[in-house]
């Protein structure tokens, strides 16, 4: 602000005063994300030589794809007339799974992820504590559902149960980051106070912490239950039970007003969730 | 020349905010509108270049009707109207170049505009205008760099920019601290000068009004209740706008406001 | 919730919070009938003579995984590049179709509050609620296996991901800086390019690139249902049952999620 040469109004007769032919002509933006010039232009030539390569990879069979369209196009008018009563049976039992096995596996996964959780928190536990507790969420979080999905299936044989223990696996993985996160931030003066009247780790936990952080637990119990649900359409594509075996099957049979009529609930469902999901919280808070 | 006629703004809320107000504004007045919280000043601005639309009552720049325009019409309305806001409404994160030729954007094609290719006379008048206002050697910042005096010079370029027919100042020093509140109310009511613009300015702080403006207009609940000269403002008129206070304060005020102005313009 | 007000507090709020703790536990009570319930019929079907043979199971599934098979890798390397292609081909596919689906879903932007936003609004969830996997799925019995399809279901499900985000963002604007663009006499689109492009940007780079990653972690198993990438060798070797190969490709998918992972983080910091 030091210089303001037009501070006094003097300085201009009038309103066309301002004619501006010493003025440069043209102006360019200045490079917002990458300064340097010449880094610039060897990220926009790698950038365009691998979207070169990246589309050479991929190989397609327009005879199968023209083929395909007709398939497509029935997909879209099984998904507008969805076909729910051929196949009721199948997803009625592959929904009832779904549904059972995200509940369960939410309400297990919470109450293993409460006490990782603690364990995971920096501010407190003791060092050697808080690093097996994040190596738990580590590997829970690295390995997709799908992939434990496998190796539960194998090790329990096909059915929900294996499903139950993928969700639950996964559920602590998320759960106990996030309520870690959750408890290291809490408010230090209120966790001082509790300290300074003697009160045990236990007491600690229950006075200090537990209030500030038993909301969001809720809020993000009811998120994960919501993933559960839909995870648990996927899961039975491997055997791990569920809707998902419905929906494979009926997709391999080329049956797409079922697998329509299997979308639309699952779609339904995921929407009632969050509506309901969204009422809770209010609540809770 | 402005010219306001039973203006009126009742929001879908129910709140009546504008009621029946008629003004005119001749070229190169600078008209200060005061009034407590919610009388309706900023709506009454924006109810100029219908950033508001006014529920009845009409609105006229040089003879030209501005309500009752098309939307494509009042583009090129608007154009022609500089508007200077409150908390300066800059777009923080272009540069201070972008946000002064952003003036120029009813007048050039989206294209030249999305390339940022303006015109070289709109390049140069930007340039003057940064110049004038003291930040050319700060065209290429970005706006949130810069400080709130800074800013608000932008925000008064850019209004510029457009070569306006009118200007419409919504709180200018709203959050600027006294001093630069003062060069800003001088800086804007010398361009008007200049140019010989009529000019709104609607500001909550009756020293500032009093210093700068060649006329008030006093609103209460939605209606005039004073249109006259600053030197006419005393306490009774205070109070009719204001409510019962004791003014003596702001009389106060006045006399060392006239001494630091002098301080000032020196510096 | 678990503050107990003592004998000093008021009669009234005292009921009040009785009343209210009832609630609390009429509700704890129902969640854990609900979920007892959802156990039995869940697992009704279970042969528990298979879960009480888990531990065996899982030592022999153990011993038949362990070492991975090192020399496999060699037939890695080309389907761990198509998985990086479909992520990342699928990722721009996705943002390039999310950025128009909020704009028309955002309270602010949409041309029809009562039309256009809740077709937006279904596409987002319809995108958001089906999993990759389950768009592959589709796909490959579409347009036939291969990358394509794993590309265009990636895109399908980044839609619904990248434009709820995106939308909220744009809500979030501030509104003063687009009066004040509306202001100068722009068009509806130069109001976009000029207001509300600039406040979004930053959260629209940070959105793509954390969306990148997940579907890196996607991609490499949509294989499974035939859509390419490092999952069809997951799921050739799980059918002839070659253990040592499916460790590898474990450990292959595990070292690239973390690799893309630590790739984002740098990217996000970089670019905010």
């Amino acid at each position: 602000m030091s210089s303001s040469p037009g501070n006094s109004s003097a300085g201009y007769a009038s309103a066309d005063a301002v004619t501006n032919t010493d003025y440069p002509t043209q102006w360019r933006r200045p490079p917002t994300l990458v300064k340097d010039t010449k880094l610039r232009y060897a990220l926009i030539i790698g950038a365009i030589v691998y979207l070169i390569l990246a589309i050479g990879t991929v190989e397609v069979n327009w005879a199968r794809v023209v083929e395909g369209l007709d398939r497509g196009w029935r997909f879209i008018k099984g998904f507008l007339q969805p076909d729910f009563t051929t196949r009721w049976s199948d997803i009625k039992t592959g929904m009832i799974e779904s549904l059972t096995m995200a509940l369960t596996s939410t309400v297990a996964g919470v109450l293993i992820s409460i006490p990782i959780g603690i364990g995971a928190a920096r501010n407190l536990v003791p060092p050697f504590v808080y690093r097996i507790c994040r190596a738990i969420i580590a590997v829970s979080r690295s390995l997709q559902e799908i992939i434990i999905a496998i190796l539960f299936v194998a090790m329990f044989g096909f059915g929900p149960f294996a499903g139950f223990l993928t969700l639950s696996f996964a559920t602590i993985g998320f759960l106990s980051k996030l309520l870690a996160e959750d408890i290291e931030v809490v408010d230090k003066s209120q966790l001082e106070a509790i300290k300074a009247t003697g009160a045990s780790w236990w007491q600690l936990v229950n006075y200090a912490v537990q209030p500030q952080v038993t909301p969001r637990l809720i809020g993000l119990s009811l998120y994960r239950l919501d993933i559960n649900f839909r995870e648990s359409a996927v899961i039975g594509i491997v055997g791990a039970g569920g809707i998902g075996a419905t929906l494979n099957t009926a997709i391999d049979r080329y049956e797409f007003d079922s697998a329509g009529a299997i979308l639309l609930l699952i779609i339904f469902i995921v929407m009632l969730a969050e509506y309901s999901s969204g009422y809770a919280r209010k609540w809770v808070q | 020349m402005l010219r306001v006629d039973a203006l009126s703004k009742t929001y879908a809320t129910g709140d009546k905010a504008l009621d029946s107000v008629s003004f005119t504004v001749e070229a190169g007045q600078v008209v200060g509108l005061i009034g407590p919280s919610g009388a309706g000043k900023s709506t009454l601005i924006r109810c100029v270049n219908r950033l508001v639309e006014p529920t009845s009552g009409s609105v006229h720049l040089n003879n030209q009707a501005i309500t009752g325009l098309s939307r494509k019409q009042l583009g090129e309305m608007r154009r022609r109207i500089g508007m200077i806001f409150q908390e300066y409404a800059l777009v923080e994160r272009l540069t201070v170049m972008e946000n002064v030729l952003s003036g120029r954007l009813g007048y050039v094609s989206f294209w030249r505009s999305f390339l940022r290719k303006f015109p070289a006379e709109d390049v140069q008048q930007a340039y003057a205008l940064l110049d004038r206002v003291g930040l050319i050697q700060h065209a290429n910042k970005r706006a949130d760099a810069l400080s709130g005096g800074q800013r608000q010079r932008v925000g008064i370029a850019r209004a510029l920019e457009q070569n306006p027919e009118l200007l419409l100042v919504d709180e200018p020093t709203a959050s600027l601290d006294p001093k630069t509140s003062r060069s800003i109310m001088r800086l804007i009511v010398g361009i008007c000068q200049e140019r010989n613009l009529p000019a709104i300015i609607n500001i909550h702080d009756v020293v500032l009004a009093r210093q700068f403006t060649q006329r008030l207009i006093g609103l209460q609940d939605g209606k005039v209740v004073f249109d006259g000269l600053p030197s006419e403002l005393d306490d009774s008129v205070l109070t009719r706008i204001y409510g019962e206070e004791d003014w003596t304060a702001i009389e106060g005020d006045r006399a060392e406001d006239a001494e630091s102005a002098e301080d000032e313009s020196v510096a | 919730m678990s503050t107990d007000n003592t004998s000093a507090t008021p009669k009234e709020w005292q009921h009040r919070t009785s009343k209210q703790r009832l609630i609390i536990w009429v509700c704890w009570l129902a969640l854990v009938a609900l979920t007892v319930y959802c156990w039995q019929v869940m697992t009704e079907s279970t042969i528990w003579a298979f879960v009480a043979d888990a531990p065996r199971q899982a030592a022999d599934l153990g011993a038949r995984m362990m070492p991975p098979k090192w020399s496999y890798i060699n037939v890695l390397w080309v389907p761990l590049w198509h998985t990086l292609n479909i992520a990342t081909l699928g990722t721009l596919i996705g943002v390039a179709l999310a950025v128009p689906v909020a704009f028309l879903a955002a309270r602010n932007t949409t041309p029809s509050r009562a039309i256009v936003r809740p077709i937006a609004l279904f596409i987002i969830v319809s995108s958001r609620s089906i999993n990759s996997l389950i768009w592959a799925l589709l796909l490959v019995s579409i347009i036939g296996p291969g990358i394509l399809a794993g590309i265009v279901a990636i895109g399908l499900r980044s839609i619904g991901f990248v434009a709820k985000l995106l939308y909220e963002a744009i809500e979030e604007t501030d509104i003063t800086q687009i009066e004040a663009i509306t202001a100068t006499g722009a068009s509806r689109a130069q109001v976009v390019n000029y207001g509300i492009l600039p406040q979004i940007l930053p959260a629209l780079y940070g959105i793509s690139v954390f969306r990148w990653d997940i579907n890196i972690r996607e991609s490499t198993i949509l294989g499974l249902v035939g859509a390419g990438g490092i999952g069809l060798q997951l799921q050739a070797s799980l059918n002839v049952l070659a253990w040592p190969q499916v460790t590898l490709i474990f450990i292959v998918i595990l070292a690239t999620v973390v690799v893309s992972e630590w790739v984002s983080a740098k990217v996000r910091h970089a670019i905010i």
